[in-house]
Parts: structure tokens; sequence; C-alpha cells
């Protein structure tokens, strides 16, 4: 079965800013693929390009077998999109919103109705489709936003950072709802910055200054820790041990995690023990050295430290 | 089709779920046409006058009698001999002083010239001019009355004259209310079809709803159709009411057919419509596009129509951009109509460039529209 979604090399420059440096990357069918980045990484240009609202000044982007840039008319009423910004009109109620997003999406008739009444039990609006959107609370709105995208049945859905600003409770309904569309065959795009939803992803690509760093599923990336162990490190001055323990060879990676630092050693205790050492040795001595399960946050860190020391090596020559 | 009635059924509760965009759109105008009608007054009539008639002749009153039942003057102050003249015009009781010197009668009567003097306040060059030609008109009335006299003593039979009789069609008697309808109909119609048009469109890239729309399969063709109609509605309903109001307020009867008055503003709409939308994708935020919006239509529909300054009196290089001005070809067309009572033919070129620009804006906003990213 083809992908139904197909970036090759996919650029993107704004004039000597290079947003997107060549992403190749392909999604199946019925995949929830979560493009993971800091903000200003690149991942709403690529979305954005997937769509059709920017051109790419590079390579191609293929949806459904579409190659977007040349024929962008031609995938727009098999995709849904949600962007980053909450783009419902407030000035309209619930049902109105519903009832103009099926009307551009050219829904009429029974199905408009159909549609309709759906996307009200879909959102938990029934009673409250009369009330203006701006009054409604953000986790509502969310919903209301995906229902208005997806009104349509579109095969490939782009959620651009969906869930930012919504609290915790809305968020895992949201992703219920990801989850359900999934399971009916509707490929799924999302884009987060939020690490633990990450872990309700398929697959997932990190995306480190407009480049692919890592491509895999949850587990998959958990892998690149394979060999070594992760130590969690607790000590009165944090700061002071991460210099420390850059320093030291035998520590391959040092990251600050709020109070406490992730050091990746090759065996966990002879590890702790010249943690114990070299930090004992600057009166910094850990309250705790233990061993944890590497997080997504872990591998993000990784991986970016990993391209970072690639740019500046590549500087230096 | 639908997906247009989509767009433009959005716009229309979107209209009405604003209480203040409404009365701005439909109120306004007929505000406006209040305020301009009542204030825009070029007619001069019941001009103060101050008199200083040192001669108090028989003569020095017929030619006061002459001022005063003109009623183009009223005598609101009278100077004693020794007032100091230049203090009335100064603390403004009087527009203008009237003086007669002693003597004047006794010169008449003795077949010399009778000099009189006016004493005018010029700060006002426009007024002054009017006055300045009533005055003359009604000197050379008393001069030719005076001449009948002089003859008629001496026996002579009095010569032929050429009887000056003028005759002012369509406004008879020149009131500038009149004239000042159709242009303010010009001007309020650029106010609500080019700042509204290209404020919800740019109020739609600025919430990041027209982002939605785009990735949605509406055409632009669509979209400008059904973002346009309902202004077009609403700015031909502010016509209507224009109109009206014109006729209660101020007599002011459309004398044309209402078909050709439709046409021609319709037409004119089109363009202004398209205007906006062209602003729309020129600008990114609202602030932007009122005050592109402000530079580039009122304020031509306003100073370069004729709507309140006559082009023919402009430098050449002024009047040559008002020919860019669309609302100067429309107030042509709509003076024709409303005051003459005249067709569509006479105004052929008006309407071909009123379409012509239409054609243009609409054309390039689409243009721009479908082509521009993000």
């Amino acid at each position: 079965m083809a992908a139904a979604v197909e970036l090759r090399d996919l650029t993107k420059r704004f004039g000597d800013f290079v947003a997107v440096g060549g992403i190749t990357l392909d999604v199946q069918a019925g995949e929830i693929f979560g493009f993971l980045g800091a903000n200003g990484a690149g991942k709403s240009t690529t979305i954005r390009m997937m769509c059709g609202l920017l051109r790419p000044s590079g390579g191609s982007a293929r949806v459904l077998g579409i190659d977007v840039a040349k024929d962008p008319e031609g995938v727009k009423r098999s995709i849904g999109y949600m962007s980053q910004r909450f783009s419902l009109y407030e000035d309209l109620t619930a049902q109105q919103n519903i009832r103009f997003f099926g009307g551009v999406y050219g829904l009429h008739g029974p199905e408009a109705r159909e549609r309709e009444q759906w996307a009200i039990e879909m959102t938990g609006l029934r009673g409250q489709e009369h009330r203006l959107t701006r009054e409604l609370p953000g986790g509502w709105r969310q919903k209301l936003a995906l229902a208005c995208a997806v009104l349509h049945r579109p095969r490939v859905v782009f959620l651009d950072e969906p869930t930012s600003g919504v609290d915790p409770l809305s968020r895992r309904r949201f992703w219920a709802l990801i989850d359900e569309m999934a399971a009916s065959g509707v490929t799924v795009f999302v884009t987060t910055h939020y690490l633990d939803e990450a872990e309700y992803c398929h697959r997932l690509a990190l995306i480190h200054a407009g480049r692919l760093a890592a491509l895999g599923g949850v587990a998959e990336l958990k892998q690149v820790f394979a060999g070594h162990a992760v130590l969690e490190v607790e000590c009165p001055h944090p700061a002071d041990a991460l210099d420390t323990l850059s320093d030291a060879a035998w520590a391959r990676e040092v990251a600050i995690f709020g109070t406490r630092l992730h050091v990746v050693v090759e065996d966990a205790e002879r590890g702790a023990q010249q943690v114990q050492e070299a930090l004992a040795a600057t009166g910094n001595t850990p309250a705790q050295v233990a061993r944890i399960v590497p997080s997504l946050e872990d591998v993000f860190i990784h991986h970016v430290e990993e391209a970072e020391a690639q740019k500046a090596a590549a500087a230096r020559r | 089709m639908r997906k247009t009635w989509a767009v433009a059924r959005k716009e229309l509760r979107q209209i009405a779920r604003d209480p203040l965009s409404l009365v701005m759109l439909i109120g306004l105008p007929a505000f406006m046409l209040v305020l301009y009608g009542f204030a825009l007054n070029f007619d001069v009539r019941h001009v103060a006058l101050a008199v200083q008639d040192l001669d108090g002749s028989r003569a020095s009153r017929d030619l006061l009698g002459a001022f005063v039942n003109s009623t183009y003057f009223d005598v609101t102050a009278v100077a004693d001999a020794g007032d100091d003249l230049e203090r009335i015009t100064r603390m403004r009781s009087a527009k203008a002083v009237l003086v007669i010197p002693r003597g004047y009668g006794e010169d008449l009567a003795a077949g010399r010239n009778g000099d009189v003097q006016l004493l005018l306040d010029g700060t006002d060059a426009t007024t002054a001019q009017t006055i300045l030609g009533y005055a003359g008109s009604i000197a050379a009335e008393a001069n030719s009355r005076l001449l009948h006299r002089a003859l008629a003593r001496t026996g002579t039979p009095a010569p032929d004259m050429t009887a000056y009789e003028p005759r002012v069609f369509y406004n008879p008697e020149l009131r500038s209310t009149q004239f000042l309808v159709p242009g303010l109909i010009g001007f309020l119609l650029m106010l609500t079809a080019v700042l509204s048009t290209a404020m919800s469109v740019v109020r739609e890239k600025e919430r990041g709803t027209m982002e939605q729309i785009r990735v949605s399969p509406v055409r632009t063709a669509e979209l400008i159709l059904g973002k346009a109609t309902p202004y077009l509605v609403i700015s031909l309903l502010a016509t209507a009411i224009i109109i009206l109001a014109a006729r209660v307020l101020f007599g002011v009867v459309v004398r044309g057919s209402y078909l050709d008055l439709f046409v021609a503003t319709v037409l004119y709409l089109l363009g202004a419509l398209g205007f906006g939308l062209l602003i729309s994708t020129i600008a990114d935020t609202q602030a932007l596009a009122f005050q592109i919006g402000l530079l580039t239509s009122l304020l031509p529909a306003m100073l370069l129509s004729g709507f309140i300054f006559p082009i023919r009196t402009m430098p050449a290089v002024l009047r040559a951009i008002t020919n860019l001005v669309p609302a100067r070809h429309f107030l042509v067309v709509l003076r024709g109509i409303i005051l003459k009572g005249a067709g569509l033919e006479p105004y052929l070129e008006q309407l071909v460039l009123l379409a012509v620009f239409a054609i243009l804006t609409l054309g390039l906003a689409s243009l721009r529209m479908s082509r521009r990213e993000a």
C-alpha cells in the first residue's frame, strides 16, 4: 500500500534562512505520526507545505499520491487541517461554525445535517451548540476546531500543535478522539512540543533546526541508549555538577532536568561510583544517584546534542 | 455556488452579530448626510451688513433698500460718523460695511458720480467673492434705475438695453444641498464598500481563519463573491437610505430613473469592493488596511471627485489625477440622474471607465489572492 504522506528532501528557505532543510519520510495510512520539535524547529512550516499553504523551495510533498505543490486543489478535499492558532469564528455560535465549514467543503442536504449531528455529539456540545464560540472553554473549542477540520471525512488530517494551551484532562480526551480517527483508517499527522504527548503516537520524527534528527517508534527511539545506562543525579549544586561531569570522558552525555542531572554512562554500577567520586571531590556530594528508564526527553536531548556536535564539527572543518 | 453562499451567510451573520459595524454601515451614511447636508452649505444669504449712511438722503435710503430687498443682506448694525469701521469687521459684527458718504444724493441729483464704498471681510474668500458679486449686481441695478429716472426727467425716451434674464436649469435656486447629495453618496459608498471589505478580509487574516478557508476547496472566485455580495447589498441599502433621507430632509428628488441609478451604483460599488479586496491582499493588519483605505479611496473621493471642490479650478496636474478617481466619474453620472433626470446614454464614457476600474481591481485582487502563499 502506498504511503499516505511522502516527503522527499522537502525544503523551505525564507531568504537565507533555511526553515526546513531537506526532510524525507513516509507516513503510512492509518498511522498517528508525531512531529516533534522545539518552537521554531520548522514543524509548522513543514505542515503548511503539506497542506498547500506554502510552496516548497525544493523537494516534494506527496499527499495520497498527489504532489501538493503541483496540484494543491487536488488534495484539499481529502485533507483536514487544524492550525496552531485557534481558527474558528469566535463571534459565531458553535453550530454556525460547523455549518460554515461544512458549507465551504461543499456538504449539503442530509449529509450536512448528519455530519453536524456527528460533530455536536463528538465534541459533547449537545445543548451548548447555540453558545458563542468565544464563550466556550478552551477544551471544547479545541474539540470543535477538530470537528470542523474533519467534517468532510478527510483521509489525512494535519494537526499543528492541537493541544497547546489546553488543560491536561482535555488533552487526554482530545487524544482519545485522535485515536478513534486513526482506528477508522484516517492518517493523522500531528505536531507537538509536549513530549508526553509523543507517547500517543505510533511513530515519531524528531526535528531540530529544520532537519530530521531521528525517526521511529517510541520504543525504537529509546534504543539509542541500548548498551548504556541513564543515571539520575540529585546533588546540592546541579549547575556546578554539570560543569564537573561534562569534562569527564566517561560521562557520554550530561543534561539538566529541573533540579536533577541525567548522565549517560556505559555501565550503571561503575558510572554511579564515578559520579559519586567526581562530585565528592568538588564538595558537591550527591544525595542520590539512581539508574532510570530513559524518557523521550532523554532521547530528544541526545539527538539535539548530537546534531549540535555535528554542526560544530562541520563548522570547524 | 453553495460554497459562495456558505461564505456570504457567515459574513452576514458576523455583521449582524456586531451591532456596531451594522450601525457604521447603515446608520453612519444617514448621519453623515445630515451633518454634511446642513453644515456643507455654500449658499450665501442674509449676509450681516453694517451701514454707515452719512448722507441720509432719499437716494441713500433707496440704495440701502435695494440691498435689503435682495434678501442677500440683513442690516445688523448702523455705524455713526466717526466710528471705527474696521473694528466692525474685526469684531465680526458684520461681514461687510456699506459706506454712503455725505453728498451722495446731491452728487446724483447734480448729475455727478455718487461714490459709495463697500468694506468686505475677506478672511473667507469664497463667501467674500459671492458677496462681491451680489453687491455688484445690486449696484448695477441701482445705476440703471437712476439712468432711467434721469432720462425721464429730461424727456428723452429710454434707450433699448440688454434685458438680462438668467434662468438656471436643474437647480433653479442654486441650492448646494442639491449638488452635494450625489457627491455624498459617492463618498459614503467608498467609505462603506472599500473599508468594510478590506477590514473583513484582513480580520480573517489576523485571526487565522483565512488559513482555514484556504486549505478548504473554496475557489478564490467563490470566496471573493461570497465576501463581496453581503457588502454590496448593504451598500445599496445605505444608498437607498441616503436618497430617502435627502428627500425628506432636503427635498432632493431623484428626477431620473431608479433603474439607471441602480445600474450606475452597482458598477461603482463593484470597483469599490474590488479595491477593498486589493487592499486586503496588501495589508496584514486591520490598522494598516484602514490607513491605506483612508488615503487611497476616501480622501480622493472627498477632495478629488468634485464632491466639494470644483475640478475645473484645480491645477492641471491635479485635474489629470482626478481622472483616476472613480468617484469623480460616478459623480458626473449621479448628478445627471438625480438633478437633470438624464438617462445613462450621455454618460457612456464615465460608465465605461467605472467598468474598467471594477474589472481591473477585481481581477488584480483575485490574481493576488490565488497566488498568495500563507
